[in-house]
């Protein structure tokens, strides 16, 4: 389990690995880069495959969706039209009830102030997969920043690992709590509601998650500081930014990249439950977690207001866990080519 | 293994002390004040006297000190009176609660009950379903039964329990009305009839809790046991002639478990710690519900107080994992 995975084009050559024999058949081809064979191998496991074409249309669906859907998610209706508008049930709730409330132009229906659901749905969308991205970066930049430096600095090590082992040992999700109810009103007050609360959501999340990353990057940097490829480089005068940025750093790629697709993952369903617990974005801000959470007080009447935001949650994080499945088998010198 | 045990030991308190000032420290930013919903009328020097009742007051070195007193010295001192009736905590100040003006751990203890019953039982339920989902996915790997382990697995891996939970609501308590919505904490079990009340009444919670750790553990236990199935000894013990039964669930299985108990181990601390999430879908009013309502009443002691174990059940059972470790696997020695 803690080989290093072996990337660089030094050792990949001489590296007696399974494509030796297909390279062989093709000679004349021009040479492949590796991520050709990890994309090759990478598609040929179904689950990550269609679970990174589910989290790209989700992605693309969020993003485009809002400049072509029709209803405005921020739009409240007043006086008549309030009440024609509020609390419409989505379109195929006329397949089993009589006479419902629906209209072509609310699809997914509107919810007690009238507002549409889908468009709100597309636009928490947006605010739940950045919050989920922006708090993997912040946490994949920790974990990789402690981990080098503990791997490859000796006298940070010991202190840098105590950090990591501390928090591990706090109990985060009180912890998080805590500090959103600290934090929320001055950085809502510098900020402003929602930007403010973004960038608290992420830091936080950023700052909690980011351990499990540092210890993977700290084995696998002492690891590679071993190496004949780091004395090499070392005996030619490269200097230790350089050792980093070049020959170490590209070696441990993988095991990051695997941890920052499950990152995003965990720091979606982070945000929801944060949101669901009542300790997350400001009312009429719509988030997945938070439109969930809205709506559990009428699920008996509406059951759809709960259904839909959840249903986005687990899809997108099933998705995202797939392709992280994927992603560490098509890493693995040892499985590819098989 | 004694001495590692007690160099560990002696390690985990500078961390948890460590730990304890981390968490009085955030929550010494917090803005709220314990007086803030006492009447303009009163005075404010009354205030003042307040304050210093409550333990305010004092300068913050002070009150961490005494918060340390209170919480290593006197609440154990006073456990110790209650269980042999001696009287050594008698007129020592206690850990007070905010809200209701009653000592942290009393409602600690009210509260315990709940927790364990619908947590503990969802982690053993948990426990029974995963390890034979993980050994049979292991033993037929790619087989029709594995793939589908796998994929339910992955599922109840991705989906927030607040939205399993509603899930099952919106199913069997809205739509097929089988069992309660809301955890019912005063019910009483007297006969059988009480009894089945209290099985309805905790089914959907702990299959919504047992789903998340199922996932988890049968994915450890099928990796582990692939690990193993490969492995030289197994091709020798079925060379000499063991069954089929015996080479797997014997000599396999128990090399494969060794991780997978430090796993088990490692959760524990959750049990106690409540699932926060599915009490607040069921209602269920445990420890994770008591966090909660103390967050969002500024309930500074108690939120202390209760983060403060959680910390302390990680430390004891990060170590009690290790521990565990070396001595199931007689190639692990911490020397």
């Amino acid at each position: 389990m803690t080989d290093p995975h072996v990337q660089s084009p030094l050792v990949e050559e001489r590296a007696p690995d399974p494509q030796g024999v297909r390279e062989a058949e093709n000679a004349d081809q021009p040479p492949r880069s590796q991520w050709w064979d990890v994309w090759d191998q990478f598609k040929h496991h179904s689950g990550a495959f269609w679970g990174m074409v589910v989290f790209f249309t989700i992605i693309f669906l969020v993003v485009v969706g809002p400049l072509l859907y029709w209803n405005d998610a921020t739009f409240v209706p007043t006086g008549r039209a309030f009440l024609e508008l509020r609390d419409m049930r989505p379109i195929y709730t006329v397949l089993w009830e009589v006479e419902p409330k629906v209209s072509w132009a609310h699809p997914l229906g509107t919810d007690n102030l009238g507002r549409d659901t889908l468009a709100r749905l597309l636009s928490g969308g947006q605010v739940s997969i950045a919050v989920g991205l922006a708090a993997m970066v912040v946490s994949i930049v920790i974990g990789t920043l402690v981990g080098v430096l503990a791997g490859y600095i000796r006298w940070l090590d010991g202190p840098l690992m105590r950090l990591t082992d501390l928090f591990l040992a706090l109990p985060l999700l009180p912890l998080l709590l805590v500090a959103v109810l600290l934090f929320r009103d001055p950085l809502s007050s510098a900020l402003g509601p929602e930007g403010g609360t973004f960038i608290l959501i992420v830091t936080l999340v950023g700052i909690t998650s980011w351990m499990q990353t540092a210890r993977i990057v700290r084995g696998d940097v002492l690891a590679l500081k071993e190496r004949e490829f780091v004395l090499a480089a070392r005996s030619i005068g490269t200097s230790n930014t350089r050792m980093i940025t070049r020959h170490i750093l590209p070696n441990v790629l993988s095991p990051i990249m695997v941890s920052a697709t499950l990152g995003i993952a965990t720091a979606i369903i982070t945000e929801s439950a944060l949101s669901f617990l009542g300790f997350g974005f400001p009312p009429d801000f719509p988030t997945w977690g938070k439109l969930l959470f809205d709506s559990v007080d009428r699920m008996v009447q509406y059951p759809e207001r709960v259904i839909w935001p959840g249903l986005l949650i687990s899809l997108t994080v099933l998705s995202v866990n797939y392709i992280g499945d994927g992603l560490r088998d098509a890493l693995d010198p040892r499985i590819r080519g098989r | 293994m004694l001495q590692y045990t007690t160099r560990r030991l002696i390690l985990s308190v500078p961390t948890l002390l460590f730990i304890s000032l981390v968490i009085f420290l955030l929550l010494e930013l917090a803005p709220g004040d314990p007086m803030a919903q006492v009447p303009l009328t009163v005075p404010d020097e009354v205030k003042q006297r307040m304050r210093e009742a409550l333990g305010l007051g004092e300068p913050m070195p002070v009150r961490f000190g005494k918060w340390l007193w209170q919480f290593f010295v006197v609440e154990p001192l006073y456990l110790f009176d209650l269980t042999f009736g001696t009287s050594f905590a008698e007129g020592q100040q206690r850990v007070i609660s905010w809200q209701t003006r009653s000592p942290v751990m009393d409602i600690v203890a009210q509260r315990m009950p709940q927790t364990l019953w619908v947590v503990g039982t969802a982690y053993i339920v948990a426990i029974l379903i995963a390890l034979p989902i993980g050994i049979y996915s292991a033993y037929r790997q790619y087989s029709w039964f594995d793939q589908a382990g796998t994929f339910v697995t992955m599922v109840g891996f991705s989906v927030p329990p607040f939205f399993s939970g509603v899930l099952v609501i919106v199913i069997f308590s809205v739509q097929l009305g089988w069992f309660p919505s809301i955890y019912d904490t005063t019910h009483k079990v007297t006969d059988w009839e009480s009894f089945v009340v209290q099985l309805q009444q905790m089914i959907m919670p702990v299959m919504v809790l047992a789903l998340q750790i199922t996932s988890q553990l049968s994915r450890f236990m099928r990796a582990s046991m692939l690990d193993n199935l490969n492995q030289d000894y197994v091709r020798t013990a079925r060379a000499k002639g063991l069954g089929e039964k015996t080479v797997v669930l014997v000599h396999v299985l128990r090399n494969s478990m060794i991780p997978v108990v430090t796993v088990i181990a490692l959760g524990i601390p959750s049990i106690f710690g409540g699932a926060i999430i599915t009490e607040q879908v069921f209602k269920v009013n445990g420890i994770g519900q008591l966090l909660i309502t103390a967050i969002q009443a500024n309930d500074l002691p108690m939120v202390q107080t209760l983060t403060f174990v959680f910390a302390i059940l990680i430390v004891l059972f990060n170590l009690i994992a290790d521990i565990l470790y070396g001595i199931l696997d007689p190639r692990i020695r911490y020397d």
